[in-house]
């Protein structure tokens, strides 16, 4: 992209409100969300817990409409499912049936059933191998580490190249140190690939690490309450996140989830 | 594999032995209570009746379990994808369920008079769809939702849902019940061809043995039984493991 051309906006979503229908009555889980991603950049989303993060990625994906605002991708309200879509869970959700290679190519079966399994195989197997799973295609995902099968995981919401990828809490159940390997990962897949993603996630280092912008929602109902432009290079590594850069952002973000809890913040209004 | 084919052997034969030595140790005639060396000679004086008969029970006992495997599978679907199916259809199910069986034989015999392989098939089925349904409905109600949003999110019918990732992972469940299922239509078909005895099957050679005061012929028809039965869970068995061999963790 030049820079200086009007950047188109992939995602947007504008003042969506709604609320969950439940025996006490209703829920109130989004109240003005505004999000703008544009194309080829990558959203890391933060807030409280419980504060309707899922809620936004089932927007997004088109697994539900808000009872209010609208939801636009690529300049076309969301009416419903696209296969242009690609997600990822905290659980990997592989079908153990399956091989991790027949598990890469399903989004395929679906969006793609023209192509021929020697295409199929090749894309799946050009993933894995950028992942680092080279060697495991023909294992059963019970026979894989966590971290490996959130790799396949990855692989196979991008096997289809969409336009959107929704990650939501991938690398959350992981232990420290595999989670920082995916974050690279992450990074590496996504100079390769041409997506435009929204990260849900509860850790401020990893939005920053992937974010291009980060995205801080409210407590419930979610409003979007600050947005940060990450001006780090694309190319980061982990150093990045030991530079001061890094630190006072990571100071500012987390000064805006205690507003976002409704705690005070020491010093600020 | 040697190992695994005679461990269960061995374990039959110490059966069989204290078997015999229980009827030796008390002196107990064999109108009281046969033993195992009464077996071989009641097999062989009757053995051609025992191989019709066998058959006649075996293959009634499929057919039902068939009948079972396909209706309670229909049923399960409905109960697991329709929370509104599942609250209508449970008691209903359960109270069915509930139902001693042997109450029903003269039942179906008033209705369907003289259809004996039909009463036979039928009263198979209906003693072994319960667990079937239940396992299928259990297995499709608790899949987890982001099973389904992987293929939904891509805008799959929800055919290609139940067809790819729905089924499979019931899999498991089902031949779970298979098993349960398959021994206890033996029951159903052995109910009614005892109960409502037409001279055909296992349990009509049973009630002639007990008719004609022939008791080792009696012990020996439930050792037939029961290697019927125990041949048709392996039979399950085979199946589950070329269909969901996958599920099979051993020695990981």
């Amino acid at each position: 992209m030049i820079r200086g051309e009007t950047i188109e906006n992939l995602i947007e979503i504008k003042g969506a409100r709604h609320a969950y229908q439940t025996a006490s009555g209703p829920l109130p889980v989004l109240d003005g969300l505004e999000v703008a991603v544009p194309a080829g950049t990558f959203a890391a989303v933060v807030g409280p817990s419980g504060c309707g993060k899922s809620t936004l990625t089932k927007l997004v994906a088109g697994l539900m409409k808000p009872d209010e605002g609208e939801v636009w991708l690529h300049g076309e309200p969301v009416t419903g499912p696209r296969k242009t879509v690609g997600m990822a869970f905290q659980n990997p959700v592989l079908l153990e049936w399956r091989t991790i290679l027949e598990n890469v190519i399903l989004p395929l079966e679906i969006v793609a059933p023209k192509m021929s399994g020697k295409d199929r195989i090749a894309r799946a197997m050009e993933l894995l191998e950028m992942v680092g799973l080279s060697g495991f295609e023909n294992k059963r995902p019970s026979e894989l580490s966590g971290g490996m099968r959130q790799r396949a995981s990855l692989c196979r919401s991008i096997v289809h190249k969409p336009e959107v990828l929704i990650l939501d809490e991938p690398f959350g159940a992981l232990d420290a140190f595999t989670r920082e390997d995916l974050w690279q990962t992450m990074r590496d897949l996504r100079a390769a690939e041409p997506f435009t993603a929204v990260l849900i996630t509860h850790d401020l280092r990893e939005s920053v690490f992937l974010g291009d912008q980060v995205i801080v929602l409210s407590g419930r109902p979610a409003r979007t309450q600050y947005v940060m432009d990450v001006d780090l290079p694309a190319d980061r590594t982990l150093d990045v996140l030991f530079t001061k850069q890094a630190a006072d952002m990571l100071h500012i973000l987390r000064d805006q989830i205690k507003i976002a809890q409704g705690r005070d913040v020491e010093g600020q209004a | 594999m040697l190992r695994k084919i005679a461990t269960p052997v061995l374990a039959v034969l110490i059966f069989l032995g204290l078997w015999e030595m229980l009827v030796w140790a008390n002196g107990w005639p064999n109108y009281k209570m046969a033993s195992p060396s009464d077996l071989p000679p009641a097999f062989w004086k009757y053995k051609e009746l025992f191989l019709v008969m066998g058959w006649q029970t075996l293959w009634r006992t499929v057919v039902g379990l068939f009948l079972a495997v396909v209706v309670g599978t229909l049923i399960g679907m409905i109960i697991g994808f329709s929370k509104l199916a599942r609250d209508a259809l449970y008691p209903l199910l359960v109270g069915f369920n509930a139902i001693p069986k042997a109450t029903l034989v003269p039942v179906i015999s008033l209705i369907f008079i003289g259809q004996h392989d039909f009463n036979t098939i039928l009263m198979a089925f209906m003693i072994s769809f319960f667990p079937i349904a239940v396992s299928v409905g259990i297995g499709l109600s608790t899949l987890e939702p982001e099973y389904r949003d992987i293929l939904r999110a891509l805008g799959a019918s929800r055919f290609t849902i139940f067809r790819k990732i729905a089924l499979p992972k019931t899999l498991p469940e089902f031949f779970g019940a298979l098993k349960v299922s398959a021994t206890l239509a033996f029951i159903g078909t052995n109910l009614v061809e005892i109960v409502s005895p037409h001279g055909r099957g296992l349990g009509a050679l049973f009630k002639s043995g007990e008719t004609n005061g022939d008791y080792p012929l009696m012990f020996a028809v439930l050792i037939a039984l029961a290697f019927l039965g125990i041949v048709l869970y392996y039979a399950v068995i085979f199946l589950e493991r070329v269909f969901a061999g996958w599920a099979d963790r051993e020695g990981r």
